[in-house]
């Protein structure tokens, strides 16, 4: 039980149970563990709230479907794990501005959260452009070696350390 | 290969949906435990001073592609790879890369940051996100027919690419991940 309660493991420990995890994913539902298509999908959910049903008929939502899927029950389920987590080993906490921001841009939220959003409207644009993000493409299709997945989870990287070295280095 | 994807994907689709909660539960402790719900670790990662969120995904992979392989062999798996395109996967993936740095968190893992109390992927992040994916939906009819094709090579996997028996790629890629995890252990990252 002292396990539970650490509040971290191992990489090697935490990316050992992920593999396995995957196996069980593709052995009980077919379904390797992948993430983004779930925010197009509630994306395209919010937009119909409001626009009504002529949303379904855009076609990159024929394609993906504005259901809540399988996908749709993991993300839930991230938020619930990754709080129980934090829950039993006294990780949880409130914060708005993780300190090594703080450390090159200050202690604004308002600056932090101007950040995350315009950060997350890549984020999100780049991941359905690939087709998958860090764990579709990142895990779960290198490791069924993908030509795709190699390519993307390579250039991920690539853009992700250029764009850090420039926010931090020369900006920061 | 159309069909086959559509199939493919009809057969998915009636999967017990609680086994996706199941498998999210544990994958979103074992994020939380590796501290990938964290902002910091993140960008260590990218600013190449704490190597954490490569050690993870690159034991994953390498328990992971053996176990997945080993149970294709058996004929227990289908594997299910993304079709890309140079168009697709690298505009795409290092328009996700500036993403992921200005953010500090990924699709997966900002769900995780959310659990975790932190509010920056709550409030800024997760919207940032939807937003994005809403204007690649708007796009996407231009960007399909487009710069989406532009080198297509459909949903290959290295073996098939190098028209090899499945194993000849699997052990030699095992292996590279083995000695690059001891080589970072050795020198200290």
């Amino acid at each position: 039980m002292e396990l539970l309660t650490e509040v971290r493991w191992t990489p090697y420990a935490v990316g050992i149970g992920i593999g396995i995890l995957s196996w069980f994913s593709f052995l009980i539902s077919r379904e390797p563990i992948s993430c983004s298509t779930s925010f197009a999908r509630t994306s395209g959910g919010i937009e119909r709230l409001f626009r009504g049903k002529k949303v379904e008929l855009k076609p990159y939502y024929q394609e993906i479907k504005l259901v809540v899927g399988w996908q749709g029950m993991l993300v839930l389920g991230i938020v619930i794990g990754s709080l129980i987590s934090a829950l039993l080993s006294g990780d949880f906490h409130w914060q708005w501005v993780p300190s090594l921001w703080a450390s090159a841009f200050g202690n604004s939220p308002v600056l932090r959260v101007i950040g995350a959003l315009l950060g997350g409207v890549c984020l999100g644009l780049g991941a359905r452009w690939a087709g998958g993000c860090t764990s579709g493409h990142g895990i779960s299709g290198t490791l069924q070696l993908a030509v795709s997945s190699w390519i993307s989870a390579i250039c991920f990287f690539i853009g992700g350390i250029l764009m850090a070295q420039f926010l931090f280095k020369v900006i920061g | 290969m159309q069909a086959k994807e559509s199939e493919n994907k009809s057969k998915r689709d009636k999967s017990p949906l609680i086994w996706g909660l199941v498998f999210g539960i544990l994958f979103g402790f074992l994020l939380q435990k590796g501290g990938a719900t964290k902002y910091d670790v993140i960008i260590g990662q990218l600013l190449l001073t704490d190597f954490t969120v490569l050690k993870i995904m690159l034991s994953a992979v390498l328990t992971g592609m053996l176990g997945i392989y080993l149970m294709k062999t058996l004929g227990w798996v289908e594997l299910n790879p993304k079709s890309g395109s140079m168009g697709i996967n690298i505009i795409g993936g290092l328009i996700f890369g500036v993403g992921f740095a200005v953010l500090g968190y990924c699709p997966g893992t900002i769900v995780g940051a959310i659990g975790n109390g932190y509010l920056d992927a709550l409030v800024g992040g997760l919207a940032g996100i939807l937003i994005g994916t809403g204007i690649f939906a708007a796009l996407y009819s231009r960007l399909k027919t487009g710069i989406l094709k532009k080198g297509d090579f459909g949903n290959m996997t290295l073996p098939q690419l190098f028209k090899v028996n499945d194993w000849v790629v699997v052990v030699p890629v095992a292996v590279l991940i083995f000695l690059l995890l001891i080589w970072l252990e050795r020198v200290g990252l």
